[in-house]
């Protein structure tokens, strides 16, 4: 059987309001999946939801890792499991260099039984591939003794998510924006990268607004989110669409949703900044 | 058995930290114990017992009376301490070792559990070890003996090198300088004197290491340390204690002379347990193009009140301060700087950084003082504070006296708490909240970390890393 990552009927809300009412939908692993949808529309909350974000209320439905529930799972146990989630806005933490970071979560994310304060990877070992990693993401190797996403550019943050994932090798990742503020060639590079990355070994779940991020990774299912739900699902030529049109005619086709998603926009303006 | 790593019984639940390495008690049969409390008597006795010269009784007698017209501070942190319930005097050996054969066997073994001999042979240039009252062993390099370097306890200080001493104890930090400095001055025991002379750079650090075995114990060590012209050293000291039920005080005085174009750093290191009252006056003076440097990293005790002092007498003399203070359950670091411009051109740094968790509560208190005439000076302050969870505290009290125009003073504050998003974040990438948290507080005192020598800098981060288990509850 391969493996999914299967979310039914999942509503969520933040702080009592609902963002989300009644998401459905399943990734196998070697899947790439499209979502988009005008801001607003619950797609960040969708990617906090999987990863376990605590300001995250979920209401009602299901995420289940290969027929297992994953709702009680803390953040790091799903990580430990395989879930990933490149961030739209990654934290910085100053003080911590990327490597010790890098080294220290990609030991817990392949020997998830890892007790605190036992025994990380060789740090010979660990070099090796890291540098392997950063030439293949085309990076600097003095990258590495920075600080962890501090001061670096928007660019660079990008890449900084694109080589944690390439490190921790996950099952599932969700890719949040990784293209927003990224030019042309930067967009280019990291479509490349996380084709190569990701191969028949993961599925992934690309938030986007572009199509450019989908170059290299042609979508198998092209989703649309409105006013918190996924209102149609299809192919590569979907996401072409939108991106051409815009929204109206998805908009048109379901009026129900828009007039929620109207009404949710303010909300969802509030708490995007504090809830990824 | 000699000695017993048995962990204290401990009335408290939650003294995670506490269960380490330092907290253990060594079964000792001290040579002689002054009896508990203070009066003129027992003063006169230490000095006795130490057959100092007339004037060395007379500074502390001096001193205690001093001691006895002052208040107690009237503010950092609550003092409470009963003066009379106090040993003041302990001395655990007849002798100071040359070698750590000659170190009794119980008191070596515990400083081999704390790695002093072992560090010695790796990396120190000279070691002091003194236990309770005494210092109980010494060495310094050949090479820096013949040299005319001077690395003793002040007690032999005051018998071979007595007008040296008399030369200058107690005209850095009089006793009149504040209660405590007062006290210590009546029954100082122990601590380095330290004498570089000119042009000699001193390439290894020099290490002392004090520690308090005996409940109720006082320790009272005085460091002197001259560094001549040109000269350079690095002086690092450790401090540990047991955990007992009762309060013991630690209340040292150190002074320090950086003379034209030397360098001096001091770093400190203290771990003491929850119970000690570290009460310290730590001060220097440095003259021209001169560099002082202190790097002070606080750890446990109950209370500790510390603002190590740099007066830049000269043109180009420079002070900087780097330190940590670590304020976890029950415990208030009152510490941080005061530096003191009384020249032209003289230039200071303070970065100061704490951190409080489980209801501790750290506050940083710092003095720049630029006097008249002191013009072209400069002064950058800068000081973070990290709070871990709600029920710490942290305050900043800073205070900045200018009297001149033409100078360059900043001040920068900043108190950050543990975001759930960093957090988030670190989890995401498989860290449990617990290593999340300690990855940040690393980070934060990192810019202070690489400062130290790398043994001590994996030191440090043990110790704060020892702070940190058990830190989400």
């Amino acid at each position: 059987m391969t493996e999914t990552l299967k979310i039914s009927n999942l509503h969520v809300a933040v702080e009592g309001k609902p963002i989300l009412s009644g998401v459905n939908l399943t990734i196998h692993r070697g899947e790439v999946h499209a979502l988009m949808g005008p801001n607003g529309s619950g797609k960040s909350t969708l990617a906090g939801a999987i990863m376990g974000h605590p300001k995250l209320e979920i209401t009602e439905g299901t995420i289940e890792l290969d027929g297992r529930s994953i709702l009680e799972w803390d953040t790091s146990e799903r990580a430990r499991a395989g879930v990933f989630m490149a961030f739209q806005r990654p934290m910085a933490i100053p003080g911590v260099k990327m490597a010790d970071f890098l080294r220290h979560a990609t030991t817990n994310v392949r020997y998830p039984s890892r007790k605190e304060g036992e025994q990380l990877i060789p740090m010979r070992e660990f070099r090796k591939e890291l540098r392997e990693k950063m030439a293949q993401l085309r990076m600097d190797e003095e990258f590495a003794r920075r600080y962890v996403n501090d001061g670096f550019s928007g660019g660079e943050m990008k890449r900084a998510e694109i080589l944690q994932m390439a490190m921790l090798r996950p099952k599932f990742a969700v890719l949040d924006e990784t293209d927003s503020g990224l030019d042309v060639d930067a967009v280019k590079l990291a479509s490349q990268s996380i084709a190569e990355i990701g191969g028949a070994e993961m599925g992934i779940l690309i938030i986007t607004h572009h199509d450019r991020l989908l170059e290299h990774n042609v979508p198998d299912f092209t989703h649309v989110m409105l006013g918190g739900r996924i209102v149609e699902t299809g192919g590569v030529e979907l996401a072409r669409e939108l991106y051409t049109e815009g929204y109206d005619q998805v908009r048109a086709r379901h009026p129900e949703d828009a007039a929620i998603e109207k009404e949710m926009t303010s909300i969802e303006k509030k708490v995007a900044s504090g809830a990824a | 058995m000699a000695t017993d790593l048995q962990t204290m019984p401990l009335d408290s639940q939650d003294v995670l930290g506490e269960i380490n390495k330092y907290n253990f008690v060594t079964e000792t049969h001290g040579i002689f114990k002054a009896r508990k409390g203070l009066n003129e008597h027992i003063v006169s006795e230490i000095s006795e017992m130490k057959r100092e010269p007339a004037w060395m009784r007379d500074f502390r007698l001096n001193a205690l009376k001093v001691f006895e017209s002052k208040p107690m501070p009237r503010w950092g942190g609550a003092i409470n301490i009963d003066f009379q319930d106090i040993y003041y005097y302990l001395k655990p050996t007849t002798h100071q070792g040359k070698t750590w054969d000659d170190v009794p066997q119980e008191i070596k073994e515990t400083f081999d559990k704390l790695g002093i001999p072992e560090a010695e042979k790796k990396f120190l240039a000279g070691v002091k070890a003194q236990f309770e009252s005494e210092v109980v062993y010494g060495s310094l390099s050949e090479d820096l003996a013949k040299k005319g370097v001077i690395f003793t306890d002040t007690d032999t200080a005051v018998r071979e090198h007595g007008d040296l001493v008399r030369e200058y104890i107690g005209t850095i930090i009089p006793p009149e300088d504040n209660k405590f400095a007062a006290l210590n001055s009546a029954v100082w025991s122990g601590g380095s004197f330290i004498y570089v002379p000119k042009g000699v750079k001193i390439e290894f650090p020099l290490q002392a290491y004090f520690r308090i075995n005996a409940e109720r114990m006082g320790q009272f060590e005085r460091t002197f340390i001259i560094v001549d012209e040109g000269a350079e050293v690095h002086y690092v000291e450790g401090c540990t204690a047991p955990m007992y039920s009762s309060e013991s005080l630690h209340s040292a005085v150190v002074e320090i002379i950086v003379r034209r174009g030397a360098r001096c750093r001091y770093t400190t290191i203290q771990n003491w347990a929850n119970n000690i009252y570290n009460l310290v006056t730590k001060r220097a003076v440095a003259y021209g193009d001169s560099l002082m440097e202190w790097i002070d990293g606080n750890l446990g005790s109950r209370l500790t009140m510390k603002y190590p002092a740099v007066y830049m007498m000269e043109p180009g003399a420079r002070g900087e301060i780097l330190s940590i203070a670590f304020a976890s359950k029950g415990q208030h670091q009152d510490a941080g700087a005061k530096v003191v411009h009384c020249a032209p051109h003289t230039k200071s740094r303070i970065i100061s950084k704490s951190i409080s968790k489980n209801g501790g509560r750290s506050s940083y208190r710092g003095l720049c003082k630029v006097q008249d005439g002191a013009v072209g000076s400069k002064s950058s302050v800068v000081c973070d504070a990290l709070i871990l969870d709600p029920r710490s505290r942290s305050d900043t009290y800073p205070y900045i006296e200018v009297e001149e125009q033409d100078v360059q003073v900043e001040h920068e504050a900043s108190v950050s708490r543990i975001g759930e998003e960093q957090l988030f974040y670190l989890k995401s990438r498989g860290l449990t909240e617990a290593e999340a948290s300690s990855m940040i507080v690393s980070g934060f005192i990192e810019p202070l970390v690489k400062e130290l020598p790398m043994e001590y800098a994996v030191e440090m981060n043990r110790l704060i890393e020892l702070q940190m288990e058990g830190s989400v509850g």
